[in-house]
């Protein structure tokens, strides 16, 4: 396959690129804060998870993506800045 | 992510916009994947026992302090290495 693609077929090509990229940081932040939430919020398994185990679980994963966010906003700043030096 | 050059050569396929692109989106999934680990380290660091309704300013600051000194961490040990590498030979 030498031929270049076309303009929709380079359209598509990024779009599925960009999709891809962000569903893979979707699951890597799902993963994460559930191995995080899981330590802090269930201390004993029990037979089923109660209601304050969900709560705790919800609010932890919040809490993970305002972290996240954070974090890659204080890098990038931070990275610029270097950069700049 | 990566694409390897080695064994297909893209710039047969791909024009040299979407080489740009694909390197932008190289960076960005190299960002992404530093930005996880570093949440990961500064978690543990900075959050307490259990969640609270919001990040309040102490964690906040606690967070942009962790993430800080990492790159200030990773840059002293380059340059230190550097230096000893250049004095030795």
């Amino acid at each position: 396959m030498t031929d270049k693609l076309s303009g929709a077929q380079k359209d598509e090509l990024m779009q599925q690129v960009q999709q891809q990229l962000a569903v893979a940081n979707f699951q890597e932040l799902v993963t994460k804060a559930t191995h995080k939430c899981y330590k802090m919020c269930i201390a004993k398994p029990g037979s089923s998870l109660s209601t304050s185990d969900q709560n705790c679980l919800a609010m932890c994963m919040d809490r993970y993506t305002d972290t996240y966010n954070h974090v890659i906003r204080v890098y990038t700043t931070k990275l610029q800045n270097g950069l700049q030096r | 992510m990566s694409f390897d050059n080695s064994d297909t050569d893209l710039s047969a396929v791909l024009d040299s916009d979407l080489q740009d692109f694909i390197q932008v989106q190289q960076q960005k999934a190299q960002l992404q994947s530093s930005a996880h680990k570093l949440t990961d380290m500064c978690w543990d660091r900075c959050i307490g026992e259990r969640p609270g309704a919001r990040l309040d300013a102490k964690t906040e600051v606690c967070l942009t302090n962790c993430v800080e000194r990492f790159l200030d961490a990773s840059i002293f040990l380059v340059q230190r290495l550097q230096k000893n590498l250049s004095s030795h030979g």
